[in-house]
Parts: structure tokens; C-alpha cells; sequence
């Protein structure tokens, strides 16, 4: 059995509240970004299998819209940020006011990306930053990369690391939610995916037994 | 008239899965993995194969998925193609992936997954005496293959580039 899979229902519990800790400073930094009241929550965190992984952002061959961190630090590993490509257009109409913006085209306009990534960035490095403060232990995020292609082929490049010890990936669900807005919500998926030896540390730190 | 369903066997990742006429075998969004099929077309049996790591020595634990990584995979497509009554002589191998996805500052060596997955895979093979006809390696967009046993073609699909046949 692999480390991943021996994680207790009260590891995944203080991962969550990582998370929630995390997504609270994320919607902070994105209100005053959009001018508007908006609220994160994490509703689960899950263990699941890589073909799982990709069921979950709608399948293998589905076009995604990623936005990739490696992370730097005492815990290593890699993040990702994933949105459907729709809700990437409507989140980047909102950002940046180009209601024009399409993620069809094959010419995207360069601001729309560019604030893609940037709230990528935002989003990532918040929830970062709240799991570095709370278990003390420094990460630090790399520049953000934002890809759009199918799901299994940006995904996997990121569990290259994590792949060579074990067959499962820690998904941390987050639902971006815009208050004063007919729009639906938002549903994006970060997935935290430490490097194996970095768990340890992880667990650790969060005091919970291993 | 007789009409054959066609079934089209899922191949996931680190996986490999085995299939005959009528039947074809597809695998969808591979990045820095390699998609191999291996076929006897006489016989009409084929096995795909999706690699995501070139060795096994990479492995932290001792009891992994020997379908995840190249060195331990095309042994056992071979093997069990050769059991379901494929000819060795008759085996010929067709390829794609090995993309690179990333491009990032580091001198981690994960970065040439891809290509590292791509010489594995084709090491295998050539220990196996089996040729490559034909293959759609490298470059950093994600693939989806489906290898149609009725014909021996392989289909690739990307989400820009539309589809094309190897």
C-alpha cells in the first residue's frame, strides 16, 4: 500500500482545513482584484486514482484550461489550478472587461491569458501561503504556466514525481463562488500534489499521527 | 448482411489492454506518456500499451503497476500478445506521445519525460526484434490515438491540429 492511501480520515480532515484556511485568503485577494464580494470553499478533499483524476475534470480527452506551479521549498511538489474552458472565458470577461474574450479561437488575446494566469497565481499562491504559515515550513511557488489542452496530457506531466511512488493524487475540490452575480458559480479543482518525501513533512508539521 | 458491432477498448493510463477484429483500442490525452501498440495483423490481435515512465528503477515502492513503466509494460504486451496467438514474426509496432508538455527552469530531469519514455519504449521493442512502422513522437501538444485493427492505421488527435492517420 502506498503512502496515499494509508492517509486517515484525519489527515484528510486537517488537509481540508488547510484548504479552507487557504481559499479564504484566495477570495480576499480576488475581491479586491475584481471588485466584488466573492467567496471560496473547499468542499472535499480526495484520495483517487489518475484515470479518477480525470474523470473528474471530465475526462481524459476533455479541453482544460491549467494553470501549473511547481513548488519550491523544505516540501516540494506541484499544484495545479484547473478551470473548464467556458468558465475560464467568463471568468477573464469579468477580470478584464473584454466581453469579446474567447478561449475558441486559436489567436486568444494576449490580456485575457495574461489575467488568466495572473488569477491562477493569485489563487495558487494564497492557498500557498496559508499551508506554508500554517505548518511552518516555506514553500515558494514558481512562475505560474498556463496551458489549454486535454486534461491527461497537461495532468500527468505533473505526477511524474508523485507517479514513481504511488498510484493515487490528493485532490483538494474548490468552488469559486461570485455574490452579487446572476452568473453561475464558478467550480474550479486545485490539485495538490506533493512530491512523496514531502508528505512526511506535511503530516508533521499539521501534528497529526502517521 | 451481417452487421459486427465495433467496440472501442478503453486504454487508461498505465494500462494496457488487448483487442481483435472488429474491435479497437483507444487511448486519450497522452502528454509526456507514450502510447505503443504492438499488432499482428494477420491474426488480426493487438495490445496497447500507455507508459508513463521510462524505468522502473524510478520506483519508490516494490509493489507498483508494472503497466506504468516501459521496461516492465512491453515485456508483458509482448508476452500475452504472443499467448493470445500473435506471431513473433508478424509483430510490428506503431507509436505516439513523448510530448513535452512544460517548459520549465529546472535542471530536473522529469522535464524530458517525454523523450525518456520515447528511447524506452523503442529500446523495448527493438530487444524484441519488433520494427516500428510508424510513429508521431515529441512536440508539446496532447494526443489522443485509437489504432483500428481492420486496417493496421493509427488515428491521432489533437485538440488543434484535427485528426491525422499513421
Amino acid at each position: 500500500m502506498s503512502f496515499i492511501e494509508s492517509l486517515s480520515e484525519y489527515q484528510l480532515d486537517a488537509l481540508k482545513e488547510v484548504g479552507n484556511i487557504g481559499s479564504g485568503n484566495a477570495a480576499t485577494a480576488l475581491s479586491s482584484l475584481l471588485n466584488r464580494k466573492v467567496d471560496m470553499k473547499v468542499p472535499a478533499v480526495r484520495i483517487v486514482g489518475f484515470d479518477e483524476m480525470m474523470d473528474l475534470v471530465g475526462g481524459p480527452d476533455t479541453l482544460i484550461v491549467s494553470v501549473f506551479l511547481r513548488i519550491e521549498g523544505q516540501a516540494p511538489g506541484n499544484m495545479f489550478f484547473v478551470l473548464a474552458p467556458d468558465e475560464a472565458e467568463s471568468f477573464v470577461q469579468e477580470m478584464t472587461g473584454i466581453k469579446s474574450f474567447s478561449m475558441q479561437e486559436p489567436n486568444m488575446d494576449e490580456i485575457g491569458l495574461s489575467a488568466l494566469q495572473e488569477c491562477g497565481n493569485i489563487l495558487a499562491g494564497s492557498y500557498l501561503s496559508a499551508l506554508s504559515d500554517f505548518i511552518q515550513i516555506l514553500l515558494q511557488p514558481s512562475v505560474p504556466q498556463l496551458h489549454i489542452d486535454m486534461a491527461a496530457a497537461i495532468l500527468t506531466q505533473g505526477l511524474i514525481e508523485l507517479s514513481q511512488a504511488s498510484d493515487y493524487a490528493i485532490i483538494i475540490e474548490t468552488i469559486i463562488n461570485e455574490q452579487d452575480s446572476d452568473s453561475a458559480p464558478i467550480k474550479g479543482h486545485f490539485f495538490l500534489l506533493p512530491d512523496p518525501e514531502s508528505f512526511s513533512k506535511i503530516f508533521e508539521r499539521l501534528g497529526v499521527p502517521e | 448482411m451481417e452487421i459486427i458491432e465495433k467496440k472501442v477498448i478503453r486504454v487508461g493510463i498505465a494500462d494496457l489492454k488487448f483487442a481483435k477484429d472488429p474491435d479497437n483500442l483507444r487511448t486519450s490525452g497522452l502528454g509526456s506518456c507514450v502510447g505503443v501498440v504492438v499488432y499482428d495483423l494477420g491474426k488480426k490481435i493487438a495490445g496497447m500499451a500507455h507508459v508513463m515512465l521510462p524505468d522502473s528503477s524510478l520506483s519508490k515502492s516494490t509493489d507498483f503497476n508494472q503497466h506504468k513503466y516501459a521496461d516492465t509494460s512491453i515485456p508483458l504486451l509482448v508476452d500475452q500478445l504472443l499467448a493470445c496467438g500473435a506471431r513473433k514474426f508478424a509483430l510490428k509496432a506503431k507509436l505516439a506521445g513523448g510530448a513535452q508538455m512544460f517548459s520549465f527552469n529546472s535542471n530536473n530531469d522529469t522535464l524530458r519525460i517525454g523523450k525518456r519514455n520515447e528511447e524506452a519504449v523503442k529500446q523495448q521493442l527493438q530487444q524484441y526484434g519488433i520494427p516500428i512502422m510508424a510513429e508521431d513522437v515529441g512536440g508539446n501538444k496532447g494526443r489522443t490515438i485509437e489504432f483500428v485493427l481492420e486496417t493496421g492505421m493509427l488515428k491521432i488527435r489533437t485538440v488543434n491540429l484535427g485528426e491525422t492517420e499513421i
